[in-house]
């Protein structure tokens, strides 16, 4: 339990996906301009970590690792073909479930719902998962069973969540202050993560 | 008919200034700034990305007739992760230590988006030989980026380049002190930052 919650804790604040390893880059500039959009960004992106990661930690486990499926043979060289077929398939699943059930959230996400498949949160969480997996059971980062997985997908999803709204905030107030001109709009942008990434930076000291 | 035609040379050498894939059409951000620290990583980094690029560009390219529109995006996703699968296994069998700093970040190149949005926006409606050099031009523009913020932050952080060492001793022994900042990770952003600041700079009429 203390394992699980340390895990969640960590995955949010010190191994935070855009602010420690820069993961899902390009949808997070792309889609911070409001905070309503990038709020919704944040929840898909949650729930479709919250599914592939355990889904692949399954395959990992039971199907790609060593003498999983025959003796002798070691298949995971195969997990990013295999890892990626998961995630584009979970994500088309995900997206005909909110077209069914909730069609102004589909509006509202429009083409960002199917480009989650080539946000690098996502294929991230899961590699960073098959890395996990192999740390020793003392490690405060290991992955050693199913509900690790799925703590770690949960705090990762939060973790973007947090930070693509922190920045849709910043962005919309910095509409109106004066930014030198070839600096406006992209240039600034990135300064301003860099700046939130120094002040995440001090979770890093953090010992749970 | 020449081997580089006006409309091929452009595909080839737009994405290094103007269509700059990082800085101006933002792809490919994520690995950008994370393998950045030093100046090695960065170029095989910068290599494997041209590599898969141009070669992806012109499979998919090849076959484009035949993919149907709407299982086209997981057609190009497999293509692209059998190749990084072979770029992978390679950099271990050749380059360990490398692979080993690049961590997860290989794996990533599948994610990366400078390959999807090279294939949606030009392997699919042009020619494979048109296509594989645009592919080469957009890694190539990639890799440049990478070099400079790479360049700029082993030298001021570790004042060293391609692990050689070089700010002399005796700016050590005047109290010249590397700037440890430098390779926090939150430093290549804002040198991503400043970088795409002088380019637009420079380049007057993107404004």
């Amino acid at each position: 339990m203390e394992h699980l919650l340390s895990l969640f804790v960590r995955s949010i604040f010190v191994d935070n996906m855009i602010f420690a390893f820069f993961l899902g880059m390009c949808s997070y500039l792309a889609v911070s301009k409001t905070v309503k959009t990038a709020l919704g960004l944040g929840v898909a992106v949650t729930f479709v970590l919250l599914i592939t990661v355990p889904v692949d930690y399954l395959l990992q486990v039971y199907v790609l690792g060593p003498d999983c499926l025959v003796e002798g043979v070691d298949l995971s060289f195969l997990s990013f073909i295999l890892f990626i077929a998961v995630i584009a398939a979970i994500v088309q699943l995900v997206e005909m479930i909110v077209e069914r059930f909730s069609p102004s959230l589909y509006a509202a996400l429009g083409i960002f719902l199917p480009l989650i498949a080539v946000n690098c949160a996502i294929m991230g969480a899961s590699l960073f998962m098959q890395q996990r997996i192999t740390m020793p059971d003392t490690n405060s980062q290991a992955i050693t069973g199913i509900w690790d997985a799925l703590a770690y997908a949960l705090g990762s999803g939060i973790g973007w969540l947090l930070a693509i709204t922190c920045l849709a905030a910043i962005r919309e107030k910095m509409a109106y202050t004066d930014v030198p001109r070839p600096l406006q709009g992209l240039g600034i942008t990135f300064i301003t993560v860099g700046l939130m990434a120094m002040a995440f930076m001090c979770f890093s000291g953090l010992n749970l | 008919m020449s081997i580089l035609s006006k409309a091929n040379k452009e595909a080839l050498v737009n994405p290094l200034n103007l269509n700059n894939p990082v800085v101006m059409q933002v792809l490919g951000i994520c690995s950008a700034l994370a393998v950045t620290a030093k100046l090695e990583p960065a170029i095989v980094m910068g290599l494997s990305v041209t590599i898969i690029t141009a070669f992806s560009n012109l499979i998919i390219s090849l076959i484009r007739k035949s993919i149907p529109n709407r299982i086209r995006i997981i057609v190009q996703l497999v293509v692209v992760a059998a190749l990084v699968t072979i770029v992978s296994q390679v950099l271990k069998a050749f380059a360990y230590d490398v692979s080993v700093q690049l961590s997860v970040y290989v794996g990533l190149i599948i994610t990366n988006c400078i390959l999807m949005g090279r294939l949606e926006a030009f392997a699919m409606m042009n020619k494979p030989w048109p296509s594989f050099l645009d592919g080469i031009g957009n890694g190539i523009g990639y890799a440049l980026i990478l070099i400079i913020v790479g360049f700029v932050r082993e030298l001021l952080g570790s004042g060293t380049l391609l692990n050689f060492q070089v700010i002399p001793q005796w700016c050590y022994d005047h109290g010249y002190v590397n700037n440890g900042m430098m390779t926090m990770p939150a430093m290549s952003l804002i040198i991503v930052g400043c970088v795409i600041w002088a380019h637009r700079a420079y380049n007057k009429e993107l404004n």
